[in-house]
């Protein structure tokens, strides 16, 4: 049986839970920055642990290894320049047509490189917590990518750390469009509780060709994410509505569970 | 297995287990890449704690261990509050039945705990209407978090046992000899 400590400890913790569940939003906003705050020393603490790993992991490369690595990455550098020159051209000519036709002129992104400090505890979300916070210039909503894919986008800023909601949370739907004949557009959505690496797709039409393979990208719509950022690779597909919408489940082109590194598209 | 003396410094040691506990959980991927679900220490904490220490250390250790748990989470502030005090309040009433030092009672206090906290949890969540990740998966990890809590919990007992056995200085026990009753020999 309960006794009076009991009752009373009960209604102080039931009328804090409630007190804070009441909080307006911007309040417990920096109530939870604030609280997170108290584990920035120990950032540096995993931080540190993880390079001494990496460290460890080095001294026993061979030299032969790492002048192979060398001569792989040397060769890729330069095939990567002869693309950037093609590139260079084929975006300015485009610029030149831009202007000709009195279209608005597509700013190229700034990004800004930021490292995974800590991840989501418990396993309903998908989030990660980014070393880049506003002393950075970091905003809400300003997306995330790796060089493989989109990532997600950043959900609250600290001072000297920020969350990111990552692609398949319930609270991160992207615009998408399939790479196919008809370009057919829909809401990237959540995934499963076990496996972050497909999410569905949902809101296409019911019409849509989709094959195994078609590549998805971002289509620019929403105002979150700026277009063709690739996403992933559509696996397969189903009817869902009475036929009268389809759902695509998608592979994620970049590896959510293994990020280490991320970049941030920053105006 | 563990002596559940309990003192202030036991009670700031059980704070800052929890407080570590919750940062490891946010660092450390290890059990997540192997079984794909996080295992959450703070049931395991809140079991050893109702059984071992008073009102006030279990009230303490729902709050801050809750706090510390949403404010790296996307969970909404304090929603795991309560169901860790709830876990706590319950044990913590009916600790005069429970036979808190064979292993055996721990373990399953621990496997019951770490099902029920994050149980109560997706209940306030989808309560006060947000909507997290929930399917078939989420047995699987109801599953893992249950036994990685039956697991952590011996654990935690044996741990604060042996800072128990380290740092606080043992009670002087009453020895059962008295002077005046002491038989005296002669010849």
């Amino acid at each position: 049986m309960l006794r009076r400590p009991h009752y009373i400890a009960l209604g102080l913790v039931v009328l804090l839970t409630l007190v804070i569940f009441n909080l307006p939003s911007r309040t417990t906003a920096r109530f939870k920055l604030g609280i997170g705050g108290l584990f920035l020393p120990l950032f540096g603490l995993a931080s540190s642990s993880q390079q001494a790993a990496l460290a460890a992991g080095d001294r026993v490369i061979s030299r032969g290894e790492l002048l192979r690595e060398i001569e792989g990455l040397r060769r890729e550098n330069q095939q990567l320049r002869i693309q950037a020159m093609q590139t260079e051209g084929a975006s300015g000519e485009n610029a030149r047509l831009r202007q000709l036709l009195g279209w608005q002129r597509q700013a190229p992104w700034k990004v800004k490189s930021a490292r995974v400090v800590l991840r989501e505890p418990s396993n309903w979300w998908r989030t990660v917590q980014i070393n880049l916070g506003s002393r950075d210039g970091l905003r809400v909503n300003q997306p995330v990518l790796t060089v493989e894919g989109l990532v997600g986008r950043v959900s609250s800023v600290g001072l000297t750390s920020s969350q990111v909601l990552l692609l398949g949370d319930p609270d991160c739907k992207v615009s998408a469009q399939v790479e196919n004949a008809t370009r057919d557009a829909g809401i990237i959505g959540t995934s499963g509780p076990l496996n972050s690496e497909f999410v569905e797709m949902g809101y296409l039409s019911g019409s849509a060709n989709l094959k195994s393979g078609h590549a998805v990208i971002t289509s620019g719509n929403g105002g979150i994410y700026p277009p063709n950022i690739r996403i992933g690779t559509v696996v397969d597909s189903r009817a869902a509505e009475y036929g009268l919408a389809t759902v695509a489940r998608v592979k994620l082109a970049a590896n959510l569970n293994a990020l280490e590194d991320v970049w941030v598209i920053v105006p | 297995m563990g002596d559940c003396s309990m003192n202030w410094l036991h009670a700031l040691f059980v704070l800052i287990t929890a407080f570590l506990a919750v940062f490891w959980e946010a660092a450390f991927s290890g059990v997540r890449h192997l079984v794909g679900v996080q295992i959450d220490l703070l049931p395991a904490l809140m079991v050893y704690a109702s059984l071992c220490a008073g009102i006030t250390t279990v009230v303490l250790l729902a709050v801050l261990g809750g706090l510390w748990f949403d404010s790296l989470s996307a969970n909404p502030m304090g929603v795991s509050v309560l169901p860790l005090f709830v876990i706590g309040l319950v044990i913590h009433a009916k600790r005069e039945l429970i036979l808190r030092d064979q292993g055996f009672a721990q373990a399953v206090l621990g496997f019951a705990a770490s099902a029920a906290a994050p149980v109560m949890t997706l209940l306030l969540l989808f309560t006060t209407r947000h909507t997290p990740l929930f399917g078939w998966g989420t047995l699987w990890q109801l599953a893992v978090m249950s036994a990685g809590g039956a697991v952590a919990t011996p654990i935690c007992f044996e741990f604060f046992g042996w800072l128990d056995r380290a740092l606080v200085h043992p009670r002087a026990t009453q020895t059962s000899f008295r002077a005046d009753r002491e038989i005296r020999r002669g010849r």
